[in-house]
């Protein structure tokens, strides 16, 4: 059993990745990795009010989200969007517990709504005027497979409604990373398609027992685990080939999705 | 906004615990009382004047000795209501007929086990470390009580939590029954669990949200919500031709956001209008074939005018619409699986449920709303939820021959 798409476009913050475009050589091995921390870009598109206040899950998910878009030429506000992450705004999340540990446990009504999983795709439904259906989904290590599910069936049941998936993770603060330490914050966003449509590059998933694939450089590999989010990158190695193959993503309990990609 | 009409997906096993009590002779018993358990709150060292729907005895329960890192709060109130009605039995013995691998497991969850966290940062080191036998993985990260029920009940399929705030729950059965449709599964077990914490007791006093009462939807006075909690589990299967007719089923799914603000509905009540429609839709149903609507309706002030301006525009005042919560209380992230098991309840019994607390109905406030509720033929439910973020999401309930 498979489920089949289109991807049309990618979006692509993290570590030493400033978009797509730039990133490709980078994935196919063509150029060196050069860790840099991740470039948060202002979410213009935001009322400056929510601007001041977003976070980086905010800023991380809304630039992967847009650049995607982007690189599909579909307006942001046609596409469902899912968006997917291991754990919320990890310095918001700092605040409230400790507030709460406080004597008055006083906390700010901001950072209380801001506390919400779906923060993020709730702003991205803010800025961008989108207000067809949205998700938002955790599995751990597993999120963004578990993400790329959700798109998957949302596609067989509405082949014509094109959907966004955005993954992204940033790490905690002390001393909540002790206890969950990720690296860079990092972000994909895949628009997809139905696989019926005519343009984009074809995948088909199917669950599978198989090793999840393992990335061409050290560095990446690190990259790869070091966030919930990365575990999408093999198959962002294999977009940037622009060469049929698979790509294996880890899921759960040492599953995985083989994701092919077609050309 | 055109949406697909989606396969009727059969409820063929389903339970609840809440304030109300375990199982779901606990709940049929309030809906025919009426009553409401919402209580003055005495939460852990919560000093809030307010009134919560607290399930008794979950810290009394014990998770299995082999799952002991997923102990937390909402892990044990997941595992009280699955030893109710049968229904991990009923699990297994899916499990057998279609494989552990064909069934998958979505659950809604707002804060999932934060309490632990919440504890555990008033025991920090001298260092400021968290203590040692704190496992963050297995309580307070959002898929924690997705992964416990998958482990619980020994499925392989494919796993996630759905944690949209107050919509949670409701988009739970959303994401199973579309990956049902497409195939990949036979079956799915979706629901919802959330429970007390400190974080969304005083969260909500911060927007000055809580009501010092027990809540009163639609009422003219209503002055907020009254949290509670409750977890809520339904086997979600593919229907097949042979199903019995009167099986109880998923009829509809619809989704929006507002797109307006992260803790204000729409003030036109813009986005719940789409996603009742587009539940409509989906069932391939029209307004006039809903019985009745248990609306997400918390008690605040603007979340029910918003409501109220949508429903009243899709069903004018034909349809008996009312909330639940001032019995329940609002259980966020599992409120769309307990107002799921409330809606199957209510036709099942053949009762509009009451609307406890709510005394004199605002005037402003036009849909047709039932303060006492009572006996009455239903065939297909309407339920909402929707949440911060404008996150909504609609449900439509009924038995398969009910299915447009």
């Amino acid at each position: 059993m498979s489920l089949g798409a289109r991807i049309e476009g990618v979006g692509l913050v993290g570590p030493g990745l400033t978009g797509w475009e730039a990133a490709r050589g980078i994935l196919t091995g063509r150029e060196p990795f050069v860790h840099r921390p991740t470039v948060l870009p202002v979410p213009e598109a935001l009322p400056p009010t929510e601007r001041r206040r977003a976070g980086t899950c905010v800023r991380l998910s809304l630039a992967a989200g847009l650049a995607a878009s982007a690189d599909a030429g579909r307006e942001p506000r046609e596409l469902v969007a899912i968006f997917a992450s291991s754990t919320g705004d990890g310095e918001n999340l700092h605040a409230i517990c400790e507030a709460l540990a406080s004597d008055d446990r006083l906390i700010s009504p901001t950072r209380f709504h801001n506390s919400v999983h779906n923060a993020p795709v709730g702003y991205w439904s803010i800025a961008t005027g989108a207000m067809l259906a949205s998700d938002s989904i955790a599995a751990f290590d597993a999120s963004f497979a578990a993400g790329l599910l959700e798109a998957l069936g949302r596609l067989e049941q509405d082949p014509a409604q094109p959907v966004l998936l955005v993954a992204y993770d940033a790490p905690y603060p002390e001393p909540l990373y002790a206890t969950r330490p990720t690296a860079d914050p990092f972000a994909v966003g895949l628009v997809l398609v139905a696989a019926g449509s005519g343009r984009g590059t074809p995948i088909s998933a199917t669950l599978s027992e198989g090793a999840a694939r393992e990335m061409h450089s050290a560095e990446l590999e690190r990259m790869r685990l070091g966030t919930p989010a990365g575990r999408a990158l093999p198959l962002l190695a294999q977009l940037a080939l622009a060469a049929p193959g698979v790509a294996h993503i880890e899921y759960l309990d040492g599953a995985t999705i083989a994701v092919e990609v077609g050309r | 906004m055109p949406a697909e009409t989606m396969r009727p997906a059969l409820l063929s096993a389903y339970t609840m615990t809440t304030c109300l009590g375990r199982g779901l002779e606990a709940a049929r018993a309030a809906l025919r009382a009426p009553r409401s358990a919402l209580a003055p709150c005495r939460f852990e060292s919560v000093q809030l004047d307010t009134f919560i729907g607290e399930i008794a005895g979950v810290d009394d329960v014990a998770v299995p000795a082999g799952l002991a890192r997923y102990d937390c709060r909402n892990n044990r109130a997941a595992e009280l209501a699955l030893a109710q009605d049968g229904f991990a039995d009923a699990v297994a013995r899916s499990a057998r007929r279609h494989g552990p691998d064909r069934i998958g497991v979505f659950m809604g969850t707002s804060t999932a086990g934060i309490l632990q966290t919440e504890l555990a940062y008033r025991r920090r080191g001298a260092d400021g470390a968290l203590p040692a036998s704190f496992d963050y993985r297995h309580t307070h990260n959002t898929f924690s009580i997705a992964k416990y029920l998958r482990e619980r009940l020994e499925l392989r399929g494919p796993c996630a939590a759905i944690s949209t705030a107050c919509s949670s729950s409701a988009k739970a059965f959303a994401s199973a029954a579309r990956l049902i449709d497409a195939g990949l599964i036979d079956a799915a077990v979706v629901g919802g669990v959330d429970t007390l914490c400190l974080t969304t007791l005083y969260g909500f006093n911060s927007l000055q949200l809580l009501s010092p009462g027990p809540c009163r939807p639609y009422d003219a006075a209503r002055d907020g919500i009254s949290i509670g909690e409750g977890a809520a589990f339904f086997l979600l299967e593919r229907a097949a031709d042979t199903a019995p007719r009167d099986t109880f089923a998923l009829l509809g799914v619809g989704e929006s956001c507002d797109a307006y603000h992260m803790s204000s509905p729409h003030p036109e009540g813009l986005g719940a209008r789409m996603a009742m429609e587009a539940a409509l839709a989906s069932a391939g149903l029209a307004p006039a074939s809903i019985d009745y609507v248990n609306l997400h309706g918390t008690g605040t002030p603007s979340n029910d005018a918003a409501e109220d301006k949508a429903v009243n525009g899709l069903f004018g005042a034909r349809v008996p619409v009312n909330s639940t919560k001032g019995m329940t209380g609002h259980a966020l992230g599992a409120a769309g699986a307990v107002e799921a098991m409330i809606a199957v309840l209510a036709i099942d019994e053949g009762i509009v449920p009451a609307s406890p607390g709510t005394r004199i109905l605002d005037p402003e406030l036009r849909a047709s709303y039932d303060i006492s509720g009572g006996r009455r033929v239903l065939a297909r439910v309407m339920s909402n939820s929707f949440g911060f973020g404008g996150s909504n999401c609609s449900l439509v309930f009924g038995r398969l021959r009910d299915a447009a």
